[in-house]
């Protein structure tokens, strides 16, 4: 049991920088706990597997098969099980992502292993694993402790930091063909959305709210986003009016985000949706009326017209990036 | 069809969270309950499956008397019958779901729905973990389903995109907000409701793996300043966001 696994996630073979933050964790876990450390991977082509050096690891796993490139819950459940009894790990970090979350728990079912879902920090002070995470969409923390002998963690993107080793390590990479693959349950098609960047995994996110008095307006939005390099956020009254998918709302019935920057343009704050976004390291509000809930937990705000500001902003910020 | 949807019974998402007095917990006072919002998508999910191909649609839950409650909901929304798995204990979700199993696993269902999380503790795994623990295919945050003989093709969303999933029944699905409009229950339905059975049985009694240490409140954001009110200021809110935000 004195091993700790990464479970690195890949798509359209790259592995995400989310993997990479896994790997972070995984490194620091390994020497706090004194546990030998490991990473497994899943997918056809890897194209940036060398990179996993850069973070401590020399040991990588790769399961190789041209139908795992796309993700099979069945086939990615059976070949991690059985890698984790082959190699006696105790402790596996999974991205806290779609797939992560999707296949964390069968695996835990599999191992008889707990399972602490969302992490936002870990602690190893008592010589175990506790970790955080929120609840109530991030109303309250908990902190969770594992009484399972295999324990598995989850850990959400953008939270903990990418640590660049400072010891250069050789890569040790396993291939392992799967000649068979389980594929009762396989994704034949991904359809990819038109945004180009997703408000779970943004590092920026300009959020939209019934402010802009339409969907027509949301380009004021996107440009901004654009801008910034951020990716496109909703309050919940507007994705329920349709203006824009559901993918993009933030908040408890939606997604519950922490990037470095949330720019709220519009929207005046209920509770749902402060729940939602109140952890995010910096946060911005552009709402016309001063007195609105979301400027209580902004950083900096402006109490003025959005028609007015958010073109003055996103042509300040091109300005200065030129 | 055979079909069971499992709901839970939540606090109303405008809740303030108060901790409670065990310093674990939330405090339940004054906190008013509904069911899942996650699962009015499962449920309406259910009855389109039941209005497509026939047969029951039973609603399953654990917990206490109250929780009939948010079954009454769904038996009102057009479900058949309940089952309440009576227990006042605090589960994880592997506790839930190992007791969902141990009920769902003789009843031979075509297809179980839950929703994809519940809005209290944000676990979204419980549908997975009974779908392993019964040997079951699963799709997980499902937002378009289509059932065709034995064969399911379903949409599940991911970042920035969609998964197009294969699988066949028996399976379990976890419904995501954008998969259909849950009805209304209608005054009809409502009044049909009290007539149906809700069977209750104790619940098995399971060990939970997780234990809370403790619940906190998240550290407060301190309000910053309201930097001006016309287009001027962002010259300003620009210099900050490189100077202290760092991200220009």
């Amino acid at each position: 049991m004195n091993k700790i696994i990464g479970i690195l996630e890949q798509r359209e073979g790259k592995l995400k920088k989310v993997s990479f933050e896994v790997l972070s964790l995984v490194s620091q876990l390994a020497s706090e706990l004194n546990l030998e450390s490991e990473a497994l991977t899943i997918g056809n082509e890897i194209l940036n597997i060398d990179e996993i050096s850069k973070y401590g690891i020399s040991n990588v796993t790769h399961y190789k098969n041209e139908n795992l490139q796309l993700y099979s819950s069945s086939a990615y459940t059976e070949i991690i099980t059985n890698h984790v009894n082959e190699t006696n790990a105790g402790y596996l970090i999974f991205p806290n992502t779609a797939l992560g979350k999707d296949l964390a728990p069968r695996i835990s079912v599999r191992l008889n292993a707990g399972c602490i879902i969302d992490c936002i920090k870990v602690d190893t002070s008592t010589g175990d694993i506790k970790a955080v995470r929120p609840v109530f969409a991030g109303k309250a923390l908990i902190e969770v402790k594992l009484k399972s002998d295999i324990k598995i963690l989850t850990i959400r993107p953008n939270v903990f930091k990418l640590v660049i080793s400072d010891k250069t390590t050789k890569l040790n990479i396993t291939v392992k063909n799967i000649l068979s693959p389980n594929l009762k349950t396989r994704t034949v098609e991904v359809k990819k959305s038109d945004e180009k960047l997703d408000v779970a995994e943004a590092d920026i996110i300009v959020s939209g709210g019934r402010g802009l008095k339409g969907p027509e307006n949301f380009y004021l939005i996107e440009n901004l986003a654009e801008a910034l390099g951020g990716a496109v956020g909703a309050s919940r009254a507007v994705v329920d009016a349709g203006w824009r998918p559901h993918s993009d709302q933030v908040g408890q019935t939606g997604k519950t985000v922490s990037p470095s920057l949330y720019v709220a343009c519009g929207i005046s704050g209920a509770i749902q949706h402060l729940a939602g976004m109140s952890s995010s390291k910096y946060i911005v509000a552009i709402n016309k009326d001063k007195d609105a809930p979301i400027f209580s937990i902004a950083d900096y705000g402006i109490a003025g017209d959005i028609f007015e500001i958010l073109p003055a902003l996103t042509k300040e910020v091109l300005k200065f990036k030129t | 069809m055979n079909i069971a949807i499992c709901v839970s019974h939540v606090p109303d998402t405008a809740t303030k969270v108060k901790i409670g007095p065990d310093g674990k917990s939330i405090d339940h006072a004054g906190v008013t309950f509904i069911i899942n919002p996650y699962d009015e998508f499962a449920v309406e999910e259910a009855l389109k499956t039941k209005d497509k191909f026939g047969g029951e649609v039973t609603v399953i839950s654990i917990g206490g008397p109250v929780i009939k409650e948010t079954i009454m909901k769904a038996l009102a929304m057009g479900a058949d019958k309940g089952i309440l798995l009576k227990d006042e204990s605090v589960k994880d979700s592997f506790g839930i779901a190992k007791t969902l199993a141990e009920e769902l696993k003789s009843k031979n269902y075509d297809i179980i729905f839950f929703g994809k999380q519940s809005v209290d503790y944000d676990d979204a795994i419980t549908g997975q973990l009974t779908a392993e623990l019964l040997g079951y295919n699963c799709i997980s945050v499902v937002v378009d389903l289509k059932i065709e003989n034995n064969k399911i093709i379903a949409e599940r969303e991911i970042e920035g995109g969609r998964e197009v999933v294969e699988t066949e029944l028996p399976a379990v699905i976890t419904a995501q907000k954008g998969l259909n409009e849950p009805r209304y229950a209608s005054l009809k339905g409502i009044m049909s409701a009290k007539k149906k059975i809700i069977e209750e049985k104790p619940a098995l009694q399971t060990e939970n793996l997780s234990d809370i240490i403790r619940m906190d409140k998240p550290p407060g954001k301190q309000p910053g300043r309201i930097l001006g009110t016309d287009s001027s200021t962002v010259i300003e809110l620009v210099k900050l966001l490189h100077e202290e935000v760092k991200i220009i």
